[in-house]
Formats: structure tokens, C-alpha cells, sequence
């Protein structure tokens, strides 16, 4: 067992205390902190995990903007939960055979921190991924030290043979350095053009369902 | 809470370490984490925050919605120009090459900046928006946030 494992195991136990906490706590405007509070604790598990561009996201999305809006919508709604039910079971059902579901659908994924995972013997990226692989629950950690080393001395070794064509040597392959952004603006570029189209898709409806709304005092704008 | 004054001062001393902090999310997209997704969030943070303590008319003072309305649309004519611009020098769609054609690899990340731009600046006018349209039933003067309303 080592540091970062312990780190985690910290974290997401927070993290299962705070999610309790949400739905526990009666102040609206409580929850909506306690959920910014997720939010953070979950950036900084992503940043355990080396995801650090989904941690990033997470920290300004999760915790910023979306604990923002929340508390903007509580100055119209009100912060107080007045109506509690008791279970509803249906509801409640339908919530753990979704996450049944989920949790089949990852089973056939590599265990976490797997060296024989596509992802870790990529030989551009197998720098990255050295925490997990030592993280990593299957077989014992000290071998997969060994193995790393060892994707390490040969990816060394690959770049030393390139060594003479450094100069004409295109390390990245055309790519920029971030392999996410890279994958989300190059690879996948048509994709984030959508979801570019999507956001701006969401603010127009705003615009147009919201801003004509009648008495308003502020009405004004292009449209 | 624009009475408060510790309120009134985080605000006020918040605004600009976010948005220069947004800038660099904004140029560094390519070469670290970050990008224009996030930076384009961090962007309205700010200004929604000053709107949140100062009152939505003081932001919109800032940041007229005429300004949004543009950017918004903008962002998206940014992006998409990108695909365009790279047709029109004979390649595919957002196929960077066509940016550096003598060049290969060397286009790519002028195209993603570009293409980061727009997608920054569709997002931070959208939340914005988002921010305006939520608060815009309540009067001028109240739409301050007043924690002590509940």
C-alpha cells in the first residue's frame, strides 16, 4: 500500500460523506456549497489519477460556474426545501439498476492502472502513467515497477536510435503536446464544433423563452 | 451585498487574478491542461461574480447583453471559419495543413488556437447569458443576491 493510494482512499470517502450531505441538508443554499465542495474533492481525485484536463474542468465547472447558477436560481425558488417525502420507491429502484448497469458496462474495461492496458504501452505516453501502474490493483505492485522500468529503458532506447534524425524526428507526431486538447480540437475536431453549437444552441432558447417574458424591466438586447 | 464590504472587496479584488488566470487557461490550451472550454467558464465566473455582489445592472453595465448576443454567436462563426478557411485553401474540413501547407504538423496548433478562441468565447458569452436570462424577473435593484432574504 502506498501514499497515494491511502491520499485516495481519503478522497473518495470525503467524497461519499459530502455526496450524503447534499442530499441530507435542508438549506437549499447549503447544498448547493456542499456540492461545490464535491465537486472540488472530485478535481482533486481526477488530479490523483493524472486526468488533470477532466480535474480542471471539473474544478471550473463543478465548482465554479455550476455552484454560481445554482445559488442564482435559489434567489428566485427560495432556499428552503419545504415538501419531504419519504422514500419513493420506484424512484429509488430505478436509480440502482441504472447504476447496475453502469457498473456492468465498466467490467469490461482494464482494471485500473493495468500495464497491459492500450493506453500505458503507447510508447509517447507511457511517462504519464506511472503512478497509476504502481497504483494499479492487479498483480503485485513491485513487478509492475519492473515492467514500467523496463517500457521505459525501451522507449530510451527507441529514442536513441532516432537519435541521429533528431532534427527531422517529429516527436509528437504533428500533434501538440497536450494529447487532450490535441484529440478534442484535431482528432475529434467536428465533434467539439457541435458541442460548440450545442452551447450556443442553449443560450439562443434562453433568449428566446426568457427575455420576452412579460413586465420584465430589463428587456433590451439584439433580439 | 453590495453593503458588505468584505464582499464588495473579495469581488472586486477577485476579478482580475480570474480573468488573467482564464487568459493563460485561454493560451496555454495546446500546451497544458486547460482550454477554451474552461477558460471561456473561468471568464464568466468573474464577471458573474462582480454581477452576483454589485447587481446584475452593474454587470451589464461591463457587459452589455448586445456584447453577449455577438460573442456568442461569434465564438461558433470562429470556429466553423476555421473549417472554412481550410476548404477554401483546397483541403478538408478543420484539416490544419491547410494553415502552414508547406509544413506538416506545423499548422495544427495555430488552427487549435484558433479554434480555441471561439469555443472560449461562445461559452463565457453563453454563461453570461445563462446568468442574465435566470435573474432577469427580479427588478433592477434586487437582483443582488441578499442572503439575508431567506
Amino acid at each position: 500500500m502506498n501514499g497515494i493510494l491511502i491520499i485516495d482512499l481519503i478522497l473518495l470517502a470525503l467524497l461519499l460523506i459530502t455526496a450524503v450531505a447534499t442530499v441530507e441538508v435542508r438549506n437549499l443554499f447549503a447544498a448547493a456549497m456542499i456540492s461545490s465542495i464535491y465537486s472540488l474533492l472530485m478535481a482533486c481525485f481526477w488530479t490523483s489519477m493524472d486526468a488533470v484536463d477532466v480535474a480542471y474542468t471539473e474544478a471550473a465547472v463543478g465548482a465554479g460556474i455550476s455552484t454560481i447558477l445554482l445559488i442564482g436560481t435559489l434567489v428566485l425558488t427560495g432556499s428552503r426545501e419545504t415538501v419531504r417525502k419519504a422514500v419513493h420507491w420506484p424512484a429509488l429502484l430505478t436509480c440502482l439498476a441504472a447504476g447496475a448497469v453502469l457498473i456492468y458496462g465498466t467490467l469490461d474495461m482494464p482494471a485500473f492502472g493495468d500495464p497491459n492496458a492500450p493506453a500505458q504501452q503507447h510508447p509517447l505516453y507511457s511517462g504519464y502513467t506511472q503512478q497509476n501502474i504502481v497504483k494499479s490493483p492487479v498483480g503485485k505492485s513491485h513487478e509492475n515497477v519492473e515492467a514500467y522500468n523496463a517500457a521505459q529503458a525501451e522507449a530510451q532506447a527507441h529514442a536513441e536510435h532516432e537519435g541521429e534524425h533528431a532534427e527531422h524526428h517529429d516527436f509528437y507526431h504533428g500533434h501538440v503536446p497536450n494529447q487532450v486538447t490535441s484529440i478534442i480540437v484535431d482528432y475529434r475536431a467536428f465533434d467539439t464544433m457541435f458541442e460548440t453549437c450545442v452551447i450556443f444552441t442553449a443560450g439562443l432558447g434562453l433568449i428566446v423563452l426568457l427575455r420576452g417574458r412579460k413586465g420584465n424591466p430589463l428587456r433590451g438586447g439584439l433580439l | 451585498m453590495k453593503d458588505n464590504v468584505l464582499m464588495r472587496i473579495a469581488a472586486r479584488w477577485n476579478m482580475p487574478f480570474m480573468l488573467i488566470f482564464a487568459l493563460y487557461t485561454q493560451t496555454h490550451g495546446e500546451l497544458g491542461p486547460g482550454g477554451g472550454f474552461q477558460s471561456g467558464v473561468m471568464i464568466a465566473a468573474a464577471f458573474i461574480v462582480y454581477g452576483m455582489v454589485f447587481g446584475g445592472h452593474e454587470m451589464r453595465r461591463i457587459v452589455p447583453r448586445w456584447v453577449t448576443d455577438i460573442a456568442a454567436g461569434l465564438g461558433v462563426l470562429i470556429y466553423a471559419g476555421t473549417g472554412v478557411y481550410c476548404m477554401l485553401m483546397g483541403y478538408e474540413f478543420l484539416d490544419y495543413t491547410a494553415i502552414m501547407p508547406g509544413n506538416p504538423g506545423g499548422g495544427a496548433p495555430w488552427g487549435m488556437t484558433s479554434v480555441e478562441y471561439g469555443v472560449g468565447i461562445t461559452v463565457a458569452a453563453v454563461m453570461i447569458t445563462v446568468f442574465n436570462e435566470i435573474t432577469e424577473g427580479t427588478a433592477p435593484e434586487d437582483s443582488t443576491i441578499i442572503m439575508e432574504k431567506q
